[in-house]
């Protein structure tokens, strides 16, 4: 069937198969593979991007339920080359060691500061609660998110 | 890599459009909200439904509100609606107990409150609640609207009362005077299904119990409903040594199996701690003492 949907603010069209989950259809079909696809079950959270403004995990949506819906993946955080402040706070903040998870706790997180600029860290940690990190212990991504926070003009997180 | 089999897919411009669907399509259809629990039940080969209607659409069944003596809560309503929602909250804090460790928050923004009891997992956190609180389910079909009491909705695990071409719209609850509820569940971390958990409901009338809901899951509770604790306390004092006594009946009641979540006789012991406190909690709150 084809859906067509925006990603990253551009209008998309494919012919898929209904049970195409949006994870395999943004990583294979767009080949936007910033959105990892990890425990395929609701779990990890790796795959997590936005679907009209909210964080979803898109292991467990399946792509024709995503047509006319506005999807935002990590792509779209980097804006004309300047880093989004939670990409440059995970940067500072050394809040990824392997990587895997770090996209999906980055488009969750920007949505949270986008709701709560101003985050306590048990509310951050509520707010990952859904998502699996290996090799930080949690830790180094609660200053990266408090970093952001503390950081919000583009000089502040370019300098 | 999980994929589910092979489907179709639609989508419903309403109710009414969503029972003409599932009429047309048979008993192979099935209806499609948030996605939580079928999509991964479709992976597994669980669920294997010739058709997807989904009801994404529909979001006039999203409301959650207050309607003369009743809370009403839509269908379509996503879990982390309910966990916000100060309406719900103000007469049946159990709601916010219970969504507070059910799933996780992403996963909260796309799991609906229908979705979620129609699933009808004997682990299922609501299911507990909306037997402690005596829910009703509201059921639509081409020939009108049924109302089904909580003990009559669940017909067994993964099984409820909604027929083929059925669809719930909708879960009542009666604004009672002087209720106190509250929500207790241990899980070996956040995201899983319940180890055990109880709800417990309650209304006082000075120190005496008037009426009382004892809900658990994920320990094979008839109905998710200890009837033989809402006996021991119906009509008698809201006391320590009456608590002990229900938390003693709702403990025997149940029927846990052992699994990887734990042994039979820890769920049951939890069983018994989790009423307890869930009474307790209930009770502050019918007095005002806790929020």
């Amino acid at each position: 069937m084809q859906v067509t949907m925006t990603v990253n603010g551009k209008e998309v069209t494919r012919d898929v198969e209904p049970r195409l989950l949006l994870v395999h259809f943004i990583r294979d079909e767009l080949g936007l593979t910033g959105t990892h696809w990890g425990c395929d079950t609701s779990n990890c959270g790796a795959c997590v991007l936005w679907m009209d403004g909210e964080p979803v995990k898109s292991c467990t949506v399946l792509t024709p339920m995503a047509a006319g819906r506005e999807i935002r993946t990590v792509e779209d955080l980097e804006q004309d080359g300047v880093l989004d402040p939670i990409q440059q706070g995970f940067v500072s903040q050394h809040g990824l060691q392997c990587g895997f998870c770090t996209p999906g706790m980055m488009m969750t997180c920007r949505h949270l500061l986008d709701h709560n600029p101003d985050p306590s860290e048990h509310e951050i940690r509520v707010a990952i609660s859904g998502q699996i990190c290996r090799c930080t212990g949690y830790e180094n991504i609660v200053r990266s998110v408090r970093w952001a926070a503390e950081h919000t003009t583009s000089e502040e997180v370019s300098a | 890599m999980q994929v589910p089999a092979p489907v179709e897919y639609e989508r419903a411009t309403s109710v009414d459009d969503a029972i003409a669907k599932l009429e047309r399509y048979g008993p192979e259809a099935r209806l499609i909200a948030g996605g939580h629990s079928l999509i991964p039940m479709m992976k597994l080969r669980l669920a294997r439904p010739e058709v997807l209607i989904d009801i994404n659409d529909l979001t006039d069944l999203a409301y959650i509100k207050r309607e003369g003596d009743e809370l009403r809560i839509g269908a379509m309503a996503r879990h982390r609606d309910l966990l916000e929602s100060h309406v719900a909250f103000e007469y049946y804090p159990i709601f916010r107990d219970a969504e507070e460790v059910i799933a996780d928050p992403v996963v909260r923004n796309r799991g609906t409150i229908g979705g979620s009891i129609c699933q009808a997992d004997p682990s299922e956190d609501l299911s507990a609640a909306f037997a402690a609180v005596k829910a009703d389910m509201v059921i639509q079909s081409s020939s009108g609207e049924r109302i089904v009491p909580n003990p009559e909705f669940h017909r067994g695990p993964y099984t409820t009362a909604v027929g083929d071409g059925e669809m719930l719209t909708e879960v009542r609850v009666a604004i009672r005077p002087g209720c106190g509820s509250a929500y207790e569940k241990v899980e070996r971390r956040v995201g899983d299904w319940a180890v055990t958990a109880v709800g417990a409901c309650i209304q006082l009338d000075g120190d005496t119990i008037t009426e009382v809901g004892i809900g658990l899951a994920a320990v094979s509770a008839q109905h998710f409903r200890s009837a033989g604790a809402e006996d021991i306390l119906r009509g008698g004092p809201a006391t320590e040594e009456q608590f002990a006594a229900a938390a003693a009946a709702a403990a025997e009641g149940c029927n846990p199996s052992s699994d990887q979540r734990g042994p039979a006789d820890y769920k049951r012991h939890l069983a018994r701690v989790l009423t307890l406190r869930a009474l307790r909690r209930a009770t502050a709150r019918a007095r005002g003492q806790e929020a």
